[in-house]
């Protein structure tokens, strides 16, 4: 079973140093390496959930990192429900989205092509390595490296001013959030005395409440930097600069579902602090909400779907914070494809109409592109949760847990949000594909993408539509087996009765409200969604500028740190007592150095009485103490 | 008058002599070879290089207790044996980096192969030296081939003034090193490191004054191969002067023997001084890392600046040195064979710049080469990150044990300096990082490098890399090297 | 102990009482007649007083060099052959290998040309 751990995790990373090495050899063939690269670990991925599947565990420390003393890093793997999924999971959609790549990156240099391929291999490398990490240390390992390699991803087109800024973004506002899961970390090896899960886990129980909370709110907080939640969400929509499958795998699929990953498999932790639970939920519910007014009336294609990440996620955390970690697990697996899916169906958008993302720009482009169409419908009605579809077993779970648990209000705001999902949803899928074109120029040179590019959106559509009847599946399906590690922090009060099937109605009810509404405001204008904006001007204004958040960032913190670092860190602290201090030593060196230089003369002899003045001075020193 | 000659067992000194034949067929081999064929030679000194390797990595299983032959004045156990391997790995990644290097230099000289061979030779008599005899006898064979090879290009005034120079403070440090040895031998009667030690013990000479003088002096010469401070002052010009192979060699495999010899005299021939040789080497020390880094932080040429760092990495292996316990041991162990991968890795780099007319040397050379030679510009970050001691690389884990051994032995103070001398050497290591990717290149004629070079660099690459990721391996070597030897302390 | 030492000191004492006699007699009983030529130092005839940096011909230093080793060799098979008998076959390949590294030696310098006087 290690041997195919190690698969697993080394093989991507083969991938990403064959091209990251000879990027001047494999060129625009990067994708031959690449593509088996994940495709052979996503098998492998199968074969290890199938040994899961029948009750095999792994979890071992492969070896211990500079071994000495009390001091002990350990690097090893665990292979359990959880990571099964995940791994499962990522390699999968992996694959089909660097088959799209080959299609969508055809543009690009030789050499950026194979960089390309090199920093999304070496993605999926650190993502595997944090999903099968059984240390905190690895993890975070892991959890740094994904954050590397989404910078370096969104920056990609570094020449653009606007990619470049918002890799900055995203780094610093990551930083933010990793601060805390850092401290989280020092703060668990202190009163645990470990940094493997089994060992802190089984020990958890002696922590106390309030230091629980503590950890559990500090790794919170760096789940909030990573999978973009209230406050720390704002670089998610900007990091759309980036390639389109980039955002599919990095952005939607994979890396930001790691702060949910992280809470699920933290639980323990979690479990004893009701507090950060509580904080969890009420934080998921509510960027739940917000990210999804906001998609409401953007017009940038990418954007919404961005917002609609933020707003699953959301949806993510609300699951995992009522306790329901194993619901939350399944909508992100679910989330995976069809989210997945969205984003490269953009992407195809995007690849016929040479970069046009604006939604009032396109029109009736279901008819030039019909695949790329209609799976993008499977993807909406899976993110709506219309059943059979994926979406909505997850959403189901997730909400009815809450319910269950007596979280009412937080069950309200998931419903209404799916509501708003739904809504958001087909109108961007109403004001692309179908109506009339608006741009007649645009939709003339549409064309549908290269089979390369619809075949995974093809197959990520089957996977929107069939995933969610795992729910279906014997022994409680995906939500019992993975509760075999996760284990409910309160029984979700069984899943029949009559109660349960009146939320199902309840929150279907919504899903269809959404798209009917969206159906008569965006094809047959009533109410006319331009006079229902200026009817509701404040509010349109509002949401239009995403609730002044970056503003109300910028004016509040961005501003008064730069501008306090200017006048008053710059200026003082910066100008005279630092670069005071670094001046200071730096000129004492060049000074001390340039003094040494004059002793190396050059000059044999005066080497020599160097040596013997050296010598002697050196010996009564010595002779002192 | 009876003779009795004692049998030496002969079989403790088969990677000796199997160098020595290497070296002298060789020297008859490189007669019969054409002068543009001279390549040969240095395929078949690195064939015997491998091979005279694997015998000596042989011994490794049966060496758990060390063994001496020759009435005892030479040892081998397994920390001779793991410099040995340290010797034999500089010296075979130095043959592969010689190879296109002299052909650009004219200087394809079969006896270049040959000189590095009696080299290693040299230094492998040195770490299995139980009497200071043969240790001095060592460091002679070493330092004589040294001197010729630093002077190889004999038409370049530059690097016969370095042969010239290295030589004359040799022979000057020689002669402290050879006084030092006779004040021990007027002060114990021997020069054979276990009755040194047994007569200190016996007659309570810890503290007698021509011991500590003796002391004193072998450190000096000792200290001049290390290029530890204040015998540091040949090695920039050195440095600069030889040829960049010898340079990458000099900068390693002497500075390993030389440390070897020094941590055996002084542990187990004069431990008892213990107390008057810590307050030498911890005053060696702090000064040896400052100036190295603050002086390098001046310099312009590459391999200029590698000489000092070379002299601060000295000075960070004292602190194995100072701290006296199993973890030092196993620290200094562990670092040479990271340092031999990185150091050998940057100077490996330099020789790959080396073009018409250009050394390749100064720092503006490396402009640029993360557009031009991306890979290189990669290969050269990990050895620049690996000497900087930052993780993942085989320079963190040395550095890491080196520090923890100081620790642990209490010099508190000093470690605190290396640590800050390590943040000061960031910045010199990253000129060249900043020269890489952030300046733009300049039009320069095309490299063309050898074959060898790229794979020693390869292997030089993924070593260090590698043991920083999984260190285990070469720890564990390391561990079991100090085990034996201080086990033979107590 | 220290009577072991009287024949040295005997010995020291006739080799110096030897030379001083043989240098006075002659100095006393031979006769005199100086020229500039047999009052200058013998130097194997180099000039003796001159610039030290003068270009020398360096094959000539070589050449000493070599004879120096080859000169020790011999000497160094002296002691062995006294001992020939006790020291046995162990002797016997002990001096075989010195031989065989001076013949190595022996063949490189005439393989590189270092006794061939142009």
């Amino acid at each position: 079973m290690m041997v195919l751990i190690l698969a697993v995790v080394l093989i991507p990373l083969l991938g990403a140093t064959i091209n990251g090495l000879f990027c001047w050899f494999t060129k625009r063939k990067a994708h031959i390496i690449a593509v088996p690269a994940i495709a052979i670990p996503a098998i492998v991925s199968l074969i290890l959930l199938a040994r899961v599947l029948q009750g095999e565990r792994f979890d071992q420390v492969l070896y211990w990192w500079i071994p000495l003393g009390d001091f002990r890093v350990p690097i090893g793997f665990l292979l359990d429900e959880l990571s099964a999924i995940m791994i499962t999971t990522v390699t999968f959609v992996a694959t089909w989205i660097h088959v799209y790549s080959i299609g969508y990156m055809d543009h690009e240099t030789p050499r950026g092509y194979a960089k390309y391929f090199c920093y999304l291999n070496l993605f999926v490398f650190f993502m595997l390595t944090l999903c099968l990490a059984n240390n905190f240390l690895l993890m975070f390992v892991g959890w740094e490296g994904v954050g590397l390699c989404s910078y370096l991803l969104i920056g990609y087109w570094y020449e653009k001013a606007s990619a470049a800024n918002a890799g900055m973004k995203a780094f610093v506002v990551n930083r933010i959030g990793d601060f805390g899961f850092m401290i989280g970390l020092f703060l668990i090896y202190k009163h645990l005395g470990t940094l493997l899960f089994s060992q802190a886990f089984a020990s958890a129980e002696q922590l106390s409440v309030g230091v629980a909370t503590l950890i559990t709110l500090l790794l919170f907080t760096g789940a909030t930097g990573k999978s973009a939640q209230i406050p720390l969400y704002v670089w998610l929509p900007d990091a759309m600069e980036g390639p389109t499958p980039v955002s599919s795998l990095i952005h939607a699929a994979t890396m930001v579902t790691a702060g949910v990953y992280m809470v699920a498999r933290t639980h323990a932790l979690f479990n004893m602090a009701p507090l950060s639970m509580e904080v969890v939920a009420s934080i998921g519910a509510a960027t739940a909400l917000m990210a999804a007014t906001m998609a409401l009336v953007n017009n940038d294609l990418k954007r919404i779907l961005a917002y609609s990440t933020v707003s699953q996620l959301g949806y993510m955390f609300v699951g995992v914070g009522v306790g329901v970690y194993a619901a939350g697990i399944f909508h992100l697996f679910t989330h995976a494809f069809f989210k997945g899916l969205m984003f490269l169906t953009a992407g195809s958008v995007m690849h016929a109409l040479h970069g046009e993302l604006n939604l009032q720009k396109m029109g009736g482009l279901i008819k030039k592109m019909p695949i790329t169409g209609w799976t993008f419908v499977v993807g909406a009605l899976a993110i709506a949760g219309i059943p059979p579809l994926a979406g909505f077993w997850s959403k189901d779970e997730i909400l009815a847990g809450a319910f269950m648990g007596g979280h009412r209000i937080i069950w309200a705001v998931g419903t209404f949000t799916a509501f708003l999902t739904a809504f958001y949803m087909f109108r961007l899928i109403f004001l692309t594909f179908f109506g009339e074109p608006r741009e007649k120029h645009l939709y003339d040179h549409a064309h549908e993408s290269p089979p390369v590019m619809t075949i995974p959106l093809i197959v990520l559509a089957v996977g929107s539509a069939v995933v969610g009847l795992l729910a279906l599946a014997p022994h409680g399906g995906i939500v019992g087996f993975l509760n075999r590690t996760l284990g409910e922090a309160h029984e979700a009060a069984g899943h029949e009765g009559g109660l349960t099937y009146i939320l199902m109605v309840i929150s279907v009810a919504m899903g269809v409200a959404g798209v009917v509404l969206a159906y008569f405001m965006y094809m047959k204008r009533m109410p006319d969604p331009v006079a229902m904006a200026r009817n509701f001007r404040p509010v349109y204004t509002l949401l239009y500028n995403k609730y002044y958040v970056d503003e109300i960032y910028f004016a509040f913190i961005v501003n008064p740190v730069v501008g306090g670092s200017r006048y008053a860190l710059w200026k003082f602290v910066d100008v005279i007592i630092i670069d005071g201090a670094v001046n200071g030593v730096g000129r004492l060196c060049r000074l001390v150095g340039g003094g040494l230089r004059y002793i190396q003369t050059g000059f044999i002899p005066d080497y020599a009485w160097m040596i013997l003045v050296g010598a002697v001075v050196i010996y009564w020193i010595g002779r002192l103490f | 008058m009876n003779v009795t000659v004692p049998m030496p067992n002969l079989s403790l000194v088969v990677p000796e002599i199997l160098m020595v034949i290497l070296a002298c067929g060789l020297l008859l081999v490189d007669l019969f070879i054409p002068k543009d064929r001279k390549r040969v030679v240095g395929y078949i000194a690195l064939a015997g290089v491998v091979v005279v390797g694997v015998v000596t990595a042989a011994f490794w299983g049966k060496m758990a207790q060390p063994a001496t032959t020759f009435s005892g004045t030479f040892v081998l156990d397994r920390f001779a044996l793991f410099f040995k391997e340290v010797f034999l790995f500089t010296t075979g990644i130095t043959i592969l980096i010689s190879l296109k290097y002299l052909e650009i230099e004219k200087v394809s000289l079969g006896e270049y192969y040959a000189l590095m061979l009696f080299c290693t030779l040299g230094m492998m008599i040195m770490v299995s030296g139980a009497d200071l005899i043969v240790i001095y006898l060592g460091i002679e064979t070493m330092a004589l081939s040294v001197y010729v090879l630093a002077g190889f290009m004999k038409f370049d005034h530059k690097c016969t003034e370095a042969a010239l120079k290295y030589f004359l403070l040799g022979v000057f440090i020689s002669g402290i090193l050879l006084y030092g040895i006779t004040l021990i031998y007027a002060a114990t009667g021997s020069t054979q490191l276990a009755q040194v030690a047994a007569v200190i013990k016996e007659k309570g000479l810890a503290k007698n004054p021509l011991l500590v003088l003796a002391m004193f002096m072998l450190a000096a010469g000792l200290g001049l191969e290390i290029a530890m401070a204040p015998f540091h002052f040949w090695a920039p010009d050195v440095y600069e002067g030889a040829p960049t192979p010898i340079t990458a060699f000099i900068s390693v495999a002497p500075k390993a023997a030389a440390f070897a010899a020094l941590v055996r005299i002084f542990y187990h021939g004069i431990q008892l001084l213990e107390p008057q040789w810590q307050i030498l080497l911890w005053i060696i020390c702090a000064v040896t890392m400052t100036i190295g880094n603050v002086t390098a932080l001046m310099q312009q040429n590459v391999k200029r600046m590698l000489a000092y760092s070379s002299v601060a990495h000295a000075g960070y292996i004292l602190l194995g040195v100072l701290a006296a316990n199993q973890v030092g041991v196993q620290g200094i162990a562990f670092y040479f064979f990271a340092y031999a991968f990185m150091n050998m890795g940057a100077f490996g780099l330099v020789i790959y710049l080396r073009r018409e007319n250009i050394v390749g040397d100064d720092i503006d050379d490396f402009k640029g080469l993360a557009q031009t030679h991306p890979l290189l510009a990669v290969i050269m970050v990990v050895f620049l990150l690996s000497l900087a001691g930052i993780p993942p690389t085989a320079g963190f884990v040395g550095k890491f044990l080196l520090f923890a051994a100081a620790i642990k032995a209490g010099f508190y103070w000093l470690v605190a300096l290396a640590a800050l001398n390590s943040v000061v050497a960031l910045f010199y290591y990253f000129r060249i990082a900043k020269a890489m990717y952030m300046q733009s290149p300049e039009p320069l004629p095309q490299l063309s490098p050898g074959r060898g070079l790229v794979l020693a660099l390869v292997v030089v690459g993924v070593f260090t890399l590698f043991f920083g990721i999984y260190p285990q391996p070469l720890m564990s070597l390391a561990k079991d090297t100090a085990h034996t030897f201080m086990m033979f302390l107590s | 102990m220290k009577d072991a030492y009287w024949p040295l000191i005997l010995v020291l004492l006739l080799a110096v009482g030897f030379g001083v006699v043989a240098v006075l007699m002659s100095t006393l009983l031979g006769p005199k007649k100086p020229d500039p030529i047999k009052l200058s130092p013998y130097e194997c005839g180099v000039d003796p007083v001159g610039d030290a940096r003068m270009p020398f011909f360096v094959h000539y230093y070589v050449v000493a060099l070599l004879f120096l080793i080859f000169d020790i060799e011999v000497v160094f098979t002296y002691p062995w052959a006294v001992y020939f008998k006790k020291l046995g076959l162990f002797g016997l390949l002990e001096m075989v290998v010195f031989i065989a590294v001076f013949l190595a030696i022996f063949i490189y310098v005439w393989g590189r040309g270092a006794l061939e006087w142009e």
